[in-house]
Parts: C-alpha cells; sequence; structure tokens
C-alpha cells in the first residue's frame, strides 16, 4: 500500500519504539504533524522553543537506554536545535533530530524558513542526512538511529524537504542496515585485554578512572565488579557519576578541576591508571604537561579510537565497547589470572589525602548552596535524577549529591551549556514517569529556558527546581574574584523577577527560602505535600559561596586551592 | 612531516565538505586536496596533502575514519607509493622567447597543448617538486597563469588501497 512521507516519517518512529517526540510545529513538517494527529502511538511533547525540544530528547536518551527524538521545522526551528545538537553531540548522546526543510526545487532559492540544515549541523553532529527522495526515507530514518546509538553514541540529524512528506511511496522498513563505511568496533582486541591484566597485578598505586562511556555502554555493574574484585580506588569524572557508587569506599570522588584532593591526588601519583570510557579532557587532568611529569602506565579502554592517545600518551590501548571489553577482563581474572595487587600501602595513603576533608565548607548565617544540595540528597533518599545547568550550582551537585546509580546524574559536561536544567528534567520525566527528579540551578541558567515552565504545566511535569539564587553568575564571578582583582564585569544579575510569582503565573508552586533553618522543611514539603506539582524553590543563597577544592585554568592536578587554605 | 593521505569515501553530496570541515575544525593543514570518482561510481577516492608531528597525523587518520562516510584511509607516505601532479602553465611565447620556452618545455618533459600567436599553454607532470622548479626554471615575467590539481599518489606494488 502506498502511503505519503509523512505517514512514513511517523510509521518508522512506531518501528523504532518511539513512545514519544519533543517537538515544535511549522510550515516545512505540517504533514509530518498531520500524521502524528492521526495516530496515538507516538506522543508528542509541545515545547515552548526548539531549544528545548533537542535538550529534552537528550535528557530522555541519558535517562534511559532508548534513543531521543525531536521534531522541529526549517529555517529557524533547525537554528535554534544546535546549542542542544552540540550540548548531546559533545556528551555523545544518542539522539535524532527530524527537520524540515523547504519544497526541494526550492533549495538554494533563498526560500522562507530555508536555511542549509546539513552544513549548519555538520560540524556538531556525528551524522546527517539530506533526504532526496522518498524512496530512501525509510532507509535513512533506519541509519539515523543505528548510526546514533552504536559505535561512540551521537545526534544525527534527518533532513526531509516538505514535498518528500506529501508524496507516495511503498512502505517497507528494513529490519538491519548495512553500510561499508560504518562499522564500529565492539570486542576489544585480547591480546591487549590480556596486557592490561597484567599490569593491573603489577600495579602498586592504582586508580581506576572512569567517564561517561562506562554510563552510555550500561557497565556501571561490571566495573563495580571488576573494581571491587582489584580493590583499585575508582574516581570519576563529571560525566561518569553514578558510574561507580559514590557512597561506597573505595570511590575517592570526583576528580578535575573541582574534584576532590584525594582523588586528584591519587590521579597524579598513580602508577597504573585503568581510563574507561573517559578521555582525558581539560577540567580533568589539567596541565598536561604537569600531568606527565609524574611517570606512570596508562590503560586506555574506548569505543573511539581518536579518544586514544589524543591528550595523554596510552600504554594499552583497548579500542571496544566498555561493557564488552570489562567482560573479557573478568572472565581473564576468573580464570588463571588472580589479580590480587599489593595496594595496602596506597590505601593508607589515600585515606590520609581523605582525611583533609576537602569538601568541607564553611558555615555561614546565610544558606550554603553545599548545604541544600546536602539536604536534597537526604530529602530524596539519595534517589533521585538530578539535571542542573552549568556553573557553581552543578559543582556543588555533583560533589554534595552522592550518586549511586548511573544515568541518575543528568548535566552538560563537555559543551557545559546553560540551560539544560528544565528541559532535561522534562525528558528524564518522560523517560521516567514515576521518578523524583530535582533541577539543581541558578538563577542565571533557569532564565535561559524558563519558557519552559509552560510546557511543564502543559504535561504536568512535577519537577522540583532547586534554584541557588545568589543574583551572580557565580562561576564567573569566582573566577573574577580569584584571577580578575574582583572586577566583576557583568556578573552581577539584576532585575531578577520574583520567581515565587513567575512559578505561580503558569500555575506551578513557588517558595522563596531565605534561612537555613527552612531548607529541609521546604524540600521535604516539595517532595510529599506536592509530590505531583512542579515546585519552584528560590533558595537565597550565601553570595560569596565558592566552589573548592579547585585547580585553576593551566595548572596541575596537585595544584589545588583548599577552600582550608583561604 | 609531509604526508600524503589517500582517502575511499561515499561519492554523495557532501562528503567533501566533511572532509574539508574536519580538517578546519581541527586546526589541520591541507596543502593540496584532490578528489574524484573511483572506477566503482559510488565511491570517491580523494587525496590530501597534509603536515603535522607523528601525533598530529595519527589524530587525523583516526579523526577520518571517524567520519561516517569514510570508507577507508591510509597514510600513502607511511610505505612506497608513487606520486603525481600536475599543472597548466600558460607563458608568453613571443620572439625569441618562443624556442626558449619550447626548449624548456622539452627539458621538464612537458607538453604544449595550446598555442597561440603569443602564448603557450605547456602541460607538466611529476612530483610537486618537480612543478616547482620548472616555474623556477623560467622567467616569472614571462608566467602568465598556473593551474595545478594538487597531489595525487597510489601505493607501489600489492599496497592496494580497495573496498
Amino acid at each position: 500500500m502506498m502511503i505519503s512521507g509523512a505517514e512514513i516519517v511517523i510509521r518508522c518512529l512506531q518501528e523504532e519504539k518511539v513512545d514519544c517526540v519533543f517537538g515544535y510545529p511549522g510550515g516545512s513538517v505540517l504533514h509530518i504533524y498531520d500524521a502524528l494527529f492521526k495516530q496515538d502511538q507516538v506522543k508528542h511533547i509541545l515545547v515552548r522553543h526548539e531549544q528545548a525540544a533537542v535538550h529534552a530528547a537528550d535528557a530522555y536518551s541519558r535517562s534511559s537506554q532508548k534513543v531521543g527524538v525531536a521534531l522541529v521545522t526549517s529555517g529557524p526551528g533547525v537554528t535554534n536545535t544546535v546549542t542542544g545538537i552540540a550540548t548531546a553531540y559533545c556528551d555523545s548522546i544518542p539522539m535524532v533530530v527530524l527537520t524540515g526543510q523547504v519544497p526541494t526545487q526550492y533549495i538554494g532559492q533563498d526560500a522562507f524558513q530555508e536555511c542549509d540544515t546539513v552544513g549548519i549541523t555538520r560540524p556538531c553532529v556525528k551524522h546527517n542526512f539530506l533526504v532526496k527522495d522518498v524512496k530512501d526515507l525509510a532507509v535513512t530514518i533506519k541509519k539515523a538511529f543505528h548510526i546514533a546509538a552504536t559505535g561512540r553514541p551521537g545526534p544525527v540529524v534527518v533532513d526531509i524537504p516538505k514535498d518528500i512528506t506529501a508524496q507516495m511511496c511503498e512502505f517497507e522498513y528494513p529490519k538491519a542496515v548495512q553500510m561499508r563505511s560504518y562499522n564500529p568496533v565492539v570486542k576489544g582486541h585480547l591480546g591487549q585485554i590480556k596486557k592490561a591484566v597484567q599490569l593491573l597485578q603489577e600495579a602498586k598505586r592504582p586508580i581506576i578512572y572512569t567517564g561517561g562511556g562506562v554510563i552510555l555502554s550500561d557497565a556501571a555493574d561490571k566495573l563495580t565488579q571488576l573494581a571491587r574484585k582489584l580493590n583499585f580506588p575508582v574516581t570519576n569524572t563529571l560525566m561518569g557519576l553514578g558510574g561507580y557508587p559514590a557512597t561506597d569506599r573505595q570511590c575517592v570522588g570526583m576528580l578535575g578541576m573541582h574534584g576532590t584532593f584525594e582523588a586528584n591526588m591519587a590521579m597524579h601519583y598513580a602508577d597504573v591508571v585503568l581510563a574507561i570510557g573517559a578521555r582525558f579532557d581539560d577540567r580533568v587532568i589539567g596541565n598536561p604537561e604537569h600531568f606527565s611529569e609524574e611517570k606512570r602506565r596508562v590503560i586506555h579502554i574506548d569505543i573511539d579510537p581518536s579518544s586514544i592517545s589524543k591528550r595523554v600518551k596510552v600504554d594499552v590501548p583497548i579500542v571496544g565497547n566498555v561493557a564488552d571489553v570489562l567482560d573479557e577482563i573478568l572472565k581473564l581474572m576468573d580464570g588463571g589470572f588472580t589479580a590480587e595487587p599489593e595496594v595496602a600501602d596506597w590505601w593508607k595513603q589515600i585515606d590520609e589525602w581523605r582525611g583533609r576533608d576537602s569538601l568541607r565548607y564553611r558555615q555561614s548565617e546565610h544558606i550554603m548552596p553545599q548545604f541544600v544540595v546536602e539536604k536534597l540528597y537526604e530529602v530524596t533518599g539519595g534517589d533521585a535524577f538530578v539535571t542542573s545547568d552549568v556553573g557553581q550550582h552543578q559543582m556543588f551537585a555533583a560533589q554534595y549529591y552522592k550518586f549511586d546509580k548511573p544515568r541518575r546524574w543528568i548535566n552538560s559536561g563537555g559543551l557545559g551549556t546553560m540551560g539544560v536544567g528544565l528541559p532535561y528534567g522534562m525528558g528524564v520525566l518522560m523517560a521516567n514517569p514515576d521518578a523524583q527528579v530535582a533541577c539543581v540551578t541558578g538563577e542565571g541558567s533557569i532564565q535561559m529556558c524558563i519558557q519552559e515552565l509552560s510546557t511543564c504545566k502543559q504535561y504536568g511535569l512535577p519537577i522540583k527546581i532547586i534554584n541557588l539564587n545568589n543574583g551572580m553568575l557565580g562561576m564567573v564571578r569566582q573566577w573574577q574574584e580569584m584571577f580578575y582583582s574582583k572586577r566583576y564585569s557583568q556578573s552581577y544579575v539584576t532585575s531578577l523577577p520574583d520567581f515565587v510569582k513567575l512559578a505561580e503565573s503558569y500555575g506551578h508552586v513557588g517558595m522563596r527560602i531565605e534561612k537555613p533553618e527552612d531548607v529541609e522543611p521546604a524540600l521535604r514539603k516539595a517532595f510529599t505535600e506536592h509530590k505531583n506539582d512542579l515546585v519552584f524553590m528560590d533558595f537565597i543563597i550565601d553570595p560569596a559561596a565558592n566552589v573548592f577544592p579547585m585547580v585553576a585554568a593551566g595548572k596541575g592536578l596537585t595544584e589545588m586551592i583548599l577552600a582550608e587554605d583561604l | 612531516m609531509r604526508h600524503i593521505i589517500s582517502i575511499l569515501i561515499e561519492n554523495e553530496s557532501g562528503a567533501l565538505s566533511r572532509v574539508a570541515g574536519l580538517f578546519s575544525a581541527r586546526g589541520y593543514n591541507i596543502e593540496s586536496l584532490t578528489v574524484a570518482p573511483t572506477e566503482d561510481p559510488s565511491l570517491s577516492r580523494m587525496t590530501i596533502l597534509t603536515s603535522g608531528s607523528d601525533e598530529v597525523l595519527e589524530q587525523i587518520t583516526k579523526q577520518l575514519n571517524k567520519l561516517v562516510d569514510v570508507v577507508k584511509v591510509v597514510d600513502l607516505s607511511e610505505a612506497a607509493h608513487v606520486e603525481r601532479e600536475l599543472m597548466l602553465i600558460k607563458v608568453r611565447a613571443t620572439g625569441k622567447d618562443r624556442e626558449e620556452m619550447k626548449r624548456m618545455a622539452d627539458i621538464f618533459r612537458g607538453r604544449i597543448i595550446d598555442v597561440t600567436e603569443s602564448t603557450y599553454v605547456i602541460e607538466l607532470t611529476g612530483s610537486s617538486s618537480k612543478l616547482d622548479s620548472f616555474i623556477a626554471a623560467l622567467d616569472a615575467g614571462l608566467i602568465l597563469e598556473t593551474v595545478r590539481t594538487g597531489v595525487c599518489g597510489i601505493g607501489r606494488g600489492d599496497r592496494i588501497l580497495k573496498v
């Protein structure tokens, strides 16, 4: 039977078991929206700005094992998605973005709402397609889902001209796709894996350093098994939080620019580093020259060969899917390779570093932001999905909320996109309808996608917004205080709205919390009495609070500034 | 270090911009780039002349391999290969220069492929350095126009880049 291109798009989504799409209609996608209207298998969430559609689809992916989907119109619809696509690309999040395009015969003629979608998105997608023939539509969408979710995942854009969505064609959804140019490696090289196991056995001062790859590959359980077997310390990157239980004794916390003292010291002085799905980026190892001053041997497991030996020279590279490689390592260790390295002295050293208690913070008559996150952790039983924006509040959330499970910490690590927190909360709730979701944000970030309060009302999404309000772009202010002689250039946010009234005007619950003793009751009220409401909690916090420890830009990992130094 | 990277890539619109975009986005050099379909019209072969340290070259080949449209990548300069570049050069050919130009073209084994009363177009093929030498050997004032294809290369013997 012949069906229209628009119907083919929807049928493809159904075949991919997509239960919800985040989008915004417009001229070029009207046929697709009409086809969407005539069915009820794929739900559509109408956002208030296309950027939020992509962020929400991104968080839908991050918080589940499914591929998020966004649908937008041509021209400005597409340009508005670029931030969201780049955000997902930097963190390797699988996502499919369907974009309308002007009719084929108008392409290149500066038509109304035309832009070169494939050109504009090319540097920030894993791949993109322009569909030029309705006969290619289904197979292109199939390829898009395949490419997005396999190998090192990433966003894929499919640009569909309007005339293609009107043309009629037989529909057949391919079961599988074969691409001679795209065959990502899965299994690691056995010889390399054996070398790695050998090296792990010889380690005296080992560390397991893990990133987002562990989460993306759903390898948290295997990592935990391996770490326990070896009795090695584990540190996570910002993207890797939850890959290993934060409350476990072997976890030394996050490393990097705002990592714990013990994590950074252990990373720097380790003799064997087992890097898993992490990429030694500038926020993690600081100055690479300083890092390379200490001799160490590095094993690096990553699905993307270009991440290996990019910033730090690797001794044992293992290209493969993290879960598969960890399986192989565990198997080898069961069969003959009994790795019981002598690491007792190393642990003594680590515990001494840990004794510095580098996350201790000063007390104040004002609400300290760290205290709010600690209370949030208690009130939610450590089991919430926490989304965040970018800045001080993000670091406080990462440092003080102890993530024991993967896919619970949802933030923009690589691109560092302000404004993601609220739409991320929407995506999490669509993928996990009964979850507790807290969005830890600041008064700067939240205003970048504040319009989504309206979407949350429409679909009844009970996000708990924890607004750490210091009236400042906190992280900018912190750098200006420390490195620009307190010249607070443009970091002071004046003319803030009354967030309580703002929330109420959207039909949500607003609270303003100004005293430390009110923090916990407010949170409890929000998560119990207002369980099913979106609650905007405006915490007026100590404006001088800073994030420590801190490795300043260009400094080495061990050159941390600690709160106790000040 | 000078390297010649050969790429087999799906012959689809936009494939060239993916490669060119990768080089500009990551700050890699392109000294020349040549591309045309192969005997299998669904594939294009691209040759890029680039330079960089071993680490940079390793990243270039890895990043190229990561592009979804790229089927194969090889660094030709890693082993025995031959390389050629073609140049068309238009020169002033009047008076005593007319004979001199013909002689120079013969010495460099070039061919004159267009003749007018006052100009020649000389076709010259060879390594890039041979083309450079030819240009250097001519009186600069007589060169009207040059166009070069950029380097293309192929492995020697059993070294074959094919799907």
